[in-house]
């Protein structure tokens, strides 16, 4: 074997091993939380189709291309698809989540701010894709 | 054999040849051609992003079959076939055997090469080269997604008989006087991605005919119509295709390992530690794939285990990264071409992995996740170090392969423009999908950030496309008209180098 020491690649490697573990073990933390549901979330009807969205709240009333919701109040969105696979993405609020046909995704959020931000699809769909886009609406409690 | 143009022979005889430095050329071609064609896509979809809006390419449909054309194309017709050209030209030499251990069978897995690549580039798919289903069952247009199916699966067979013949070739063929802790590590890269290639391929290789009869009517594996479920195929694909990342990074890595010790005049600092960390990403390589599916509703416990699964391929990945630098260290370097650019991608190579280790943490990924930042990212370990590696490589065996000697300075001015357009390209996307832009898109709304970062990236694109032709000049003026080379010694750098040219039983 050649004549050197071969302790700086021990230690290079132990340093990257627990840089690995603290990234897991933070991410696993921040993942824990963040999938909790809280139980007052009110739901949303999330369906994607080729190439629109739709959206249905717990009173029935249907959206399409626009979500309307009240800041401060969280919502949890179960995700559907009628074709083929799609992906719901409010990016603004890091909400992700593919919508499969045949399963039922949820994922939630709660807007904290008034606002307008972009609702796309982030999983390739077909010729219109690229503008299967929509609008969410944060708007001040109506009551 | 080798030294083509220096002494003629009729192009059948290198095309019916057996010999291993005879296929070797024939793949090299083959990748080069094909890698000008898929840079071109490349080139027509950054165009396209410029400006919001279309401009270039009419309509959408064409854009989704060029993007997906690109991809398959760099990938299984670039690099695979170009990995599999340095293999035929240095492993038999490396482990001192006279050819690959079969023969005939080297030159069968080229010849499936051409075939394949005629069904992609006349079908012209749209379904990406992932081709999810349900859509790649309902929506896609035939014949050419079947065309396409019928393409993946000769390249796989292709890709598993090469594997067969390295492992073959290097295990069972090698001198008796070597054991297998002296076989140098370019050749132990070929050993274990071939290894992975035999575990990896078959899944998918079930899975496109899954997908065949899918689309024929009569099974529904991945149609939920018919009771299927399209996250089985999720599976099955990146079953293979995780795996199948480190089967197109290794042999790069192993390039690496024959340049940097040559231009650094020193041994390299451990062999043990290659040769382990290449066995290892083999391993560890099978326990990721899933990571690529976060956001298809998998629960909190398989998010982890895959997202441990991934960050356990880091330290296998930053162990080459340390022998490289070990080596260079106190080295007395000298930055030819070859060594530039493999400089180059060691440095894109640590990015990308940087990059990587955001990506498999669980809440960052469903920010970056289908968006630019993911382009960016494996970009950077496609174009960043394996391109970078293969062509390093090429210039480093351009004189063992034609006899001459390619223009240094010509050399050097593309490695500096693909440098930085690689860098201006996809350090640009990572921040791209981090505003969130998703990827695949034909057309994006005016969003100025998002103008902003296309226009960089496009103008990226294109010097690495100037830098691409200045490459293609100096390859086909060098090979005829450069100056001679010094055979012993290319590039002055002393010590002893593996000659394709010395190669036993030359078949013709």
């Amino acid at each position: 074997m050649s004549g050197h020491s071969n302790w700086p690649e021990w230690i290079y490697v132990a340093v990257v091993i627990a840089l690995m573990v603290w990234v897991g073990a933070e991410a696993w933390e921040a993942e824990r939380l963040i999938e909790h549901v809280p139980a007052d979330a009110k739901t949303i009807i999330v369906t994607g189709q080729q190439w629109f969205w739709t959206f249905e709240h717990e009173d029935g009333t249907k959206e399409i291309g626009e979500l309307h919701v009240e800041v401060g109040k969280a919502y949890k969105f179960e995700i559907v698809s009628k074709d083929v696979n799609h992906s719901f993405n409010i990016h603004d609020y890091v909400v992700l989540m593919d919508a499969i046909p045949g399963r039922v995704n949820t994922v939630w959020f709660a807007p904290t701010e008034v606002g307008q931000h972009d609702i796309q699809c982030r999983e390739y769909c077909g010729l219109i894709h690229y503008n299967m886009r929509g609008t969410l609406y944060v708007e001040a409690p109506s009551s | 054999m080798v030294l083509e143009l220096q002494k003629p022979r009729p192009i059948w005889q290198i095309m019916f040849s057996t010999h291993h430095t005879d296929v070797g050329l024939l793949y090299l071609i083959t990748s080069l051609a094909f890698l000008f064609l898929g840079g071109s896509l490349a080139l027509a979809i950054r165009a396209e992003l410029f400006l919001p809006g279309a401009q270039i390419i009419g309509d959408a449909m064409t854009f989704n079959r060029i993007f997906t054309v690109h991809g398959t194309t760099l990938i299984f017709l670039f690099i695979l076939p170009f990995a599999s050209s340095v293999g035929n030209y240095f492993v038999p030499i490396m482990v001192r055997y006279k050819d690959m251990a079969y023969p005939k069978l080297n030159a069968i897995a080229f010849w499936m090469i051409p075939p394949a690549g005629a069904l992609i580039w006349l079908g012209f798919a749209d379904f990406t080269w992932y081709a999810t289903p349900p859509y790649s069952i309902i929506s896609a247009p035939g014949p050419a997604a079947d065309m396409w199916i019928f393409g993946l699966k000769i390249l796989g067979i292709s890709s598993v008989l090469g594997a067969i013949n390295f492992i073959v070739t290097i295990l069972k063929c090698k001198h008796p006087d070597m054991s297998i802790g002296q076989v140098p590590l370019l050749a132990w890269s070929f050993l274990s991605s071939s290894m992975i290639i035999l575990v990896a391929i078959p899944t998918f290789a079930a899975a496109l005919l899954m997908l065949l009869t899918d689309r024929l009517g009569v099974s529904g594996f991945f149609n939920p119509a018919m009771g299927g479920d399209p996250i089985a195929y999720a599976h099955l694909f990146w079953f293979t295709f995780h795996p199948e990342v480190y089967v197109l990074v290794i042999p790069a890595i192993g390039m690496m390992y024959e340049i940097i010790p040559r231009f650094s005049r020193k041994p390299i600092y451990s062999y043990n530690s290659g040769v382990f960390a290449f066995v290892l990403l083999s391993i560890v390589g099978f326990s990721s794939w899933a990571h690529h599916m976060y956001a298809t509703g998998m629960s909190f416990t398989e998010k982890t285990v895959f997202m441990v699964g991934t960050l356990a391929a880091v330290p296998a990945s930053a162990m080459h990264v340390f022998n490289f630098i070990a080596t260079m260290w106190n080295g007395r370097i000298k930055f030819s071409t070859p060594m530039m650019w493999a400089v180059g991608g060691i440095a894109l190579f640590f990015s990308a992995g940087a990059g990587g280790v955001a990506n498999a943490a669980m809440p960052l990924d469903f920010t970056t996740h289908d968006t630019y930042w993911v382009v960016g990212h494996f970009h950077l370990f496609v174009m960043g170090t394996i391109a970078f590696g293969s062509i390093g490589f090429l210039y480093y065996m351009f004189p063992y392969v034609t006899g001459r000697m390619y223009n240094e300075k010509m050399g050097k001015v593309h490695f500096v423009m693909s440098f930085i357009g690689t860098v201006l390209v996809f350090f640009t996307q990572h921040v791209l999908g981090l505003y969130g832009m998703p990827r695949r898109v034909f057309d994006y709304p005016p969003i100025p950030e998002w103008i902003a970062m296309n226009q960089i990236a496009t103008v990226g694109a294109m010097i690495i496309g100037v830098s691409m032709v200045i490459f293609l000049a100096n390859m086909i003026y060098s090979s005829g008209k450069g100056a001679l080379a010094n055979t012993e010694d290319p590039f002055g750098v002393g010590g002893k180098y593996y000659y394709p040219f010395e190669a036993k039983n030359p078949s013709h």
